[in-house]
């Protein structure tokens, strides 16, 4: 990101400007090294449409979304009002996240809490760009290319967010292929519920193993994914089949900052 | 007069003992916490008319969909014919509403007719799907035993029924052609209905004018006591979904379902450390548990949902931890709640109307800590609810039962639990590391 400045809040204050959107990275997109390069393909989307942007840097701290999930509503409430406590002091109206729990906590969790903001997920914020001209896109290396989106559970069902993503990949002039589970009807890749952090209990088979096979089946270019934790699963998958040559798990943020080389 | 007098007597009966058992579901279902309900009344009603009366969310399975309505329509048409049988049963008359309805009663039988032939094929196939083509969701081992015969109870009942209905209707069709007919004046003729016309010649026409009038009066009381025996065991089985159905998707959750409750009693706790002059919203005196460990735990309306369940197993067809092999299946944790309840409501009954504790609950007893962790949260059983049952929102309560009342969970959530704690991530990575990927390549 060395030609790209991503400011922090903190940054923004001090310099006394105000920006438009605050990028909530998450835990995944900090941390992860795959999925930190989700969150530069954001960072240059951002930083290609001119979105004056900002995100929290170290006063970002877990939304609290698996230890809701795994029954620690303590734990919850007080990484949200820590949160909240944060946001509100800059003051902030508008959040774009590229993890679909993060989206939801914030989203639907947080104002009962005190936190009230506009969250829309990175796939939503670039549907919104494309549509009203600010971003073009054009097909690149994945023109013609057979591409299969996964829903995440917490955009889909969750929110019933299933045509952004979609729409995103038609504008890449790829073929988009459905598998018989998708949108509604939609598999989990295994890692919700805060099964990302545990052993699955005894069973036949791994969910994220299920899922990538009947990905596979329909013999994509790219299995494409708008979640930081469907993005490992599905590629634990992939590897799981011997199919990380020809398939490739990348996010709709990665799609489109590779396809028009941003 | 005789007949009359029986008929009344059954019709009481039977009605006083269909309320004392609704009542009593009644009372299980308020030993639920109050909950409260999002959304206006038209929302409500308007999710009510699509998902219940409407069917809508079957139809995301064609076949088993088109096979549901053929019963779902005859069911509610044949609805009008039994206030016909209420009233000539009371009254002494035989088809009292013919002569004022006209052709339009005609009408009314023969499309009765069509429905019942329709629902007939239905049933039928409903009952191969579960006998002989062994369809996966429905022979779970969750089914073994009564709910299996629950089922085909069901279905046969169903099939006999439909059969009353021709035995009376063909029979009385026969008898008219004869122009013996039980209802006054007719002369000679046809009833013209669509089915019966037909098929009572076939079936009846060869029987004696004495023989015919037993097989109309055995169809006729046979529907008559079918519909009191039917109505009496709903109570006792799965397929009170029938009129719960309504009520359940009038009190649908009409917020995202990615969107947990908050426990209020937990924010009481947590929120004076960020707002001194924070005030509580619950009662400090009387404190409640966290999370639910048995059914008196859960909200009414988490109760209403076990009764209401159907058992139709799409919830755990499409759960990604059953379809892997995992223990859990949604539509067990339902079956568990309502057994549960049960038992709980039998033991208020034996107990001059107070629960004695009776050294069981919920969770344990009937629903094992490893179906509980299993869960993705990933919403696909509420998703294929067709009346909106939630169980994921029993197993999120239940997880919150173990964490916070027992801290009892599985030791790789209590380190991830550890870690958002001490550094705001659920792995060990420094809080003020963050923002380091900026400048990694």
């Amino acid at each position: 990101m060395s030609t790209i400045k991503v400011p922090t809040m903190q940054e923004m204050l001090a310099n006394g400007e105000t920006p438009e959107i605050l990028f909530w990275v998450g835990c995944s997109g900090s941390f992860d090294d795959r999925a930190k390069k989700i969150t530069k393909a954001i960072v240059r989307i951002l930083d290609h449409v001119n979105i004056k942007f900002a995100i929290l840097g170290s006063e970002e701290g877990c939304t609290g979304d698996p230890a809701k999930r795994a029954g620690n509503e303590f734990l919850f409430q007080m990484q949200a009002m820590q949160n909240i406590n944060v946001m509100n002091g800059y003051n902030i109206k508008k959040i774009v996240t590229g993890c679909p729990h993060c989206f939801n906590t914030i989203k639907n969790e947080y104002p009962a809490l005190g936190g009230n903001y506009e969250v829309v997920h990175h796939t939503q914020l670039v549907q919104e760009l494309i549509n009203e001209g600010k971003l073009k896109v054009t097909g690149g290396e994945f023109k013609g290319k057979k591409i299969v989106f996964h829903d995440p559970c917490y955009l889909g069902r969750a929110n019933d967010v299933y045509e952004a993503p979609r729409e995103i990949i038609q504008k890449l002039d790829a073929e988009l292929a459905e598998m018989k589970r998708s949108k509604a009807k939609g598999l989990c890749c295994g890692a919700g519920g805060a099964q990302m952090f545990k052993e699955a209990e005894k069973g036949t088979k791994e969910v994220n193993v299920e899922r990538a096979e009947e990905a596979l089946a329909l013999n994509p270019d790219v299995i494409a994914v708008g979640c930081p934790f469907c993005n490992t699963m599905m590629t634990d998958g992939v590897k799981h089949f011997n199919k990380e040559e020809k398939t490739k798990v990348l996010d709709i943020a990665e799609l489109i900052a590779t396809a028009n080389e941003l | 007069m005789i007949s009359s007098i029986i008929f009344t007597i059954l019709l009481i009966g039977a009605s006083a003992f269909f309320y004392i058992n609704v009542k009593k579901i009644r009372r299980n279902i308020l030993l639920g916490k109050n909950v409260s309900f999002s959304g206006s009344t038209s929302d409500r009603f308007k999710t009510m008319m699509l998902v219940a009366f409407g069917q809508q969310k079957m139809f995301s399975r064609p076949i088993p969909a088109i096979l549901h309505l053929f019963l779902y329509a005859a069911f509610i048409i044949t609805q009008i014919e039994l206030l016909e049988i209420i009233f000539d049963g009371a009254a002494g008359s035989h088809r009292a509403f013919r002569e004022s309805l006209g052709g339009f009663y005609t009408f009314m039988v023969s499309f009765i007719e069509i429905l019942s032939v329709l629902a007939f094929i239905g049933t039928v196939a409903f009952l191969s799907r579960r006998n002989l083509l062994k369809v996966p969701r429905l022979v779970k081992s969750e089914l073994n035993g009564w709910p299996k015969l629950d089922a085909n109870i069901i279905l046969i009942s169903e099939i006999i029924l439909i059969c009353f209905i021709f035995m009376m209707n063909g029979a009385d069709e026969v008898l008219y052609s004869r122009s013996l007919s039980h209802a006054k004046d007719l002369g000679e003729g046809t009833l013209g209905f669509s089915v019966s016309s037909h098929l009572g010649p076939i079936l009846f026409g060869g029987m004696s004018d004495g023989g015919l009038h037993l097989v109309e009066r055995v169809g006729w009381w046979g529907h008559f006591l079918m519909v009191l025996g039917f109505l009496n065991y709903l109570p006792f089985s799965k397929h009170l979904h029938i009129v719960l159905g309504f009520p359940n998707t009038y009190f649908s959750n009409l917020k995202p379902k990615g969107e947990f409750t908050t426990l209020e009693s937990v924010t009481d706790v947590v929120a004076p450390n960020f707002d001194p002059a924070y005030v509580p919203k619950t009662d400090p005196n009387n404190p409640v548990r966290f999370g639910v460990k048995d059914v008196q735990d859960l909200n009414w309306k988490n109760l209403m949902d076990a009764y209401s369940c159907t058992e139709c197993g799409r919830c755990t067809s499409a759960c990604p931890q059953n379809i892997t092999g995992k223990l859990l299946s949604p539509r067990k944790i339902m079956m568990d709640t309502r057994d549960r309840l049960e038992e709980v409501g039998k033991n208020i009954d034996a107990n001059k109307g107070t629960f004695v504790d009776d050294g069981k609950s919920l969770l344990g007893d009937y629903i094992k800590h490893e179906e509980i962790w299993a869960c993705n949260s990933c919403n696909a059983c509420v998703q294929e609810c067709p009346i909106n049952i939630d169980p994921l929102a029993i197993i999120i309560e239940m997880r919150r039962y173990l964490v916070m009342e027992e801290s009892n969970s599985p030791s790789e959530l209590n380190t991830m639990f550890t870690n958002i704690e001490n550094n705001g991530a659920p792995w060990q990575f420094s809080q003020a590391d963050r923002a380091n990927w900026i400048n990694e390549n």
